[in-house]
């Protein structure tokens, strides 16, 4: 079991895909860095918050998960890359035989799990299908 | 920097051991080491052991000072450290070990390693593995570990056209491979076939792409090269330890069909031998799963980026190929005791150098390569041995 705090203090980055950007050599960073790995010392780091749209780079279909997430398989995990550049992993809402490297998807806020019967209930962000150009 | 040799090796029975204790088989393993290396006691220097997750799979850290306690040396007050990279603890224990003896500073060092993993119920064993891949940003969105391999596998079969059937061939040759060592977790041949109708664990991987579940522990004793062969007749030369980190997480990959600190890891180890990877006549490398020994073959230098399946499909890797992969059956059919891994790939060598490999001996083997991943890439460590 964890504590609150754990969950709490990604609570902008989970909820609102708040990145981080480095105005010195213009790279984006989601998941946040805190130094970037191109300027390390000489970099100039601020938030930055992404719009979630992008595209699927590659992904799985996972049938035997965590005890976390059993109740939820199967269930698409996929790596996407973001309109701005970096790319994050996160789930896709839709179908098994329908999910495709290429496909187009948006952000949607989703519980993520629950930590057994009694335990806390975390949210974030998860991914759906878009149709047509983003 | 003095040379360093592997003067006694040895390894326990790898598998689900219910009756042992992650204890048992650090003693098992040691003194088959010790025997091996005709060491006594008074004459070791140091310890290194890699485990990666005593706290998680039984619930004890500190294993560095239980493992010298339970080997009897507590009286003789041996310094004994715990090293961790994940899958690569036993390959950075060794790598430890080296550096500890080339720099003078010791000369008689076993490098161990040990993992008990059936304390647990399955789900508990997958969450302490997952916590190999990045826990706030992978597993907290739901990513297991054959989950993110399986994303490597569909990106390599996407832009290379790798077939579902060639990364069954890796688990064919590999419990082949299996079949032929005592120590083996699985005894078995598999077909294609078999594999393909095995249960999806993470599409496209299904469970005989993976890895078992195992318990096991492995040690080998190393000595400075001049003082080889005053305790072994058959002592084996590391000519290169190299060592390569990379992001935690897949998704931050520069390719994530390309495990970059293998790349990286094994530049240096080439460099430091001399060799290049046509000059190596075998190598036990990370198979975690299927796409696991493609992608390291690839990674390694041994085939073209992008050739890995068709050359386990052609026969290549096989004994009697061009270039033998993992003659101990591998992760795949040997086993995963985590921990142990890395340990357990030097004692393949070990006995593949020495011409003590029974069935699977490769002919004339001189120069092997051992290759170990921790996660998914975040760590790579490579060794080249000759005899």
């Amino acid at each position: 079991m964890s504590t609150v705090p754990r969950f709490w203090r990604h609570i902008p980055q989970r909820y609102n895909l708040v990145g981080t950007h480095c105005s010195k050599c213009d790279e984006y960073y989601y998941p946040p860095r805190t130094i970037c790995p191109n300027c390390r010392r000489n970099a100039k780091m601020e938030d930055h918050k992404f719009k979630g749209l992008g595209t699927v780079v590659t992904y799985t279909t996972i049938y035997n998960a965590t005890d976390d997430f059993k109740r939820q398989t199967p269930y698409n995990l996929a790596i996407i890359e973001l309109l701005e550049g970096p790319r994050l992993t996160g789930q896709v809402i839709c179908s098994p035989s329908e999910i495709e490297i290429g496909m187009k998807v948006k952000p949607v806020f989703r519980i993520l799990g629950k930590e057994g019967d009694r335990g806390i209930i975390y949210y974030g962000t998860k991914f759906v299908p878009v149709e047509g150009s983003i | 920097m003095r040379s360093v040799s592997i003067i006694g090796a040895g390894c326990t029975r790898f598998g689900e051991r219910w009756d042992d204790s992650l204890r048992d088989l650090v003693v098992e393993t040691g003194i088959m080491a010790l025997e091996d290396a005709n060491v006594c006691g008074e004459e070791i220097d140091g310890l290194y052991v890699g485990n990666m997750s005593g706290g998680r799979f039984v619930e004890q850290e500190h294993i560095g000072a239980l493992i010298s306690d339970c080997a009897g040396l507590s009286r003789l007050h041996v310094p004994s450290t715990r090293v961790e990279a994940a899958c690569a603890s036993g390959g950075l224990a060794l790598r430890q070990a080296v550096l500890a003896v080339a720099s003078g500073y010791s000369d008689v060092v076993i490098a161990a390693g040990v993992e008990k993993m059936t304390d647990v119920t399955g789900g508990v064993a997958a969450d302490a593995l997952a916590a190999a891949a990045d826990r706030e940003w992978e597993c907290f969105f739901g990513a297991t570990f054959p989950a993110l391999y399986a994303m490597i596998a569909r990106l390599h079969m996407h832009r290379y056209g790798t077939t579902i059937e060639e990364l069954a061939a890796v688990a064919v040759k590999n419990h082949h491979n299996g079949c032929m060592n005592s120590i083996s977790q699985y005894q078995m041949e598999i077909t294609v076939d078999k594999v393909l109708r095995s249960p999806l664990v993470a599409d496209p991987l299904r469970v005989l792409d993976c890895s078992p579940i195992t318990d096991g522990a492995a040690a080998v004793v190393l000595a400075p090269t001049e003082m080889a062969h005053k305790y072994s007749d058959a002592p084996i030369k590391i000519l290169a330890t190299a060592q390569a980190s990379d992001t935690l997480a897949l998704h931050d990959r520069r390719d994530i069909t390309t495990l970059d600190a293998s790349v990286h890891a094994a530049r240096k180890a080439f460099g430091q031998a001399g060799l290049e990877p046509k000059e190596i006549d075998l190598a036990e490398v990370h198979d975690a799963f299927t796409i696991g020994e493609i992608a390291a073959i690839e990674d390694l230098g041994f085939v073209e980026k992008g050739e890995g399946g068709r050359a386990v499909e052609e026969g290549l890797t096989w004994i009697g190929g061009e270039i033998p992969i993992n003659t101990s059956g591998g992760l795949k059919a040997c086993g995963h005791p985590v921990g142990a891994t890395g340990i357990k790939q030097a004692y393949e060598m070990v006995l593949q150098l020495r011409g003590e490999a029974g069935k699977r001996q490769v002919e004339g083997a001189e120069v092997g390569l051992t290759h170990n991943v921790g996660g998914c890439g975040g760590t790579a460590l490579v060794h080249i041995m000759s005899r």
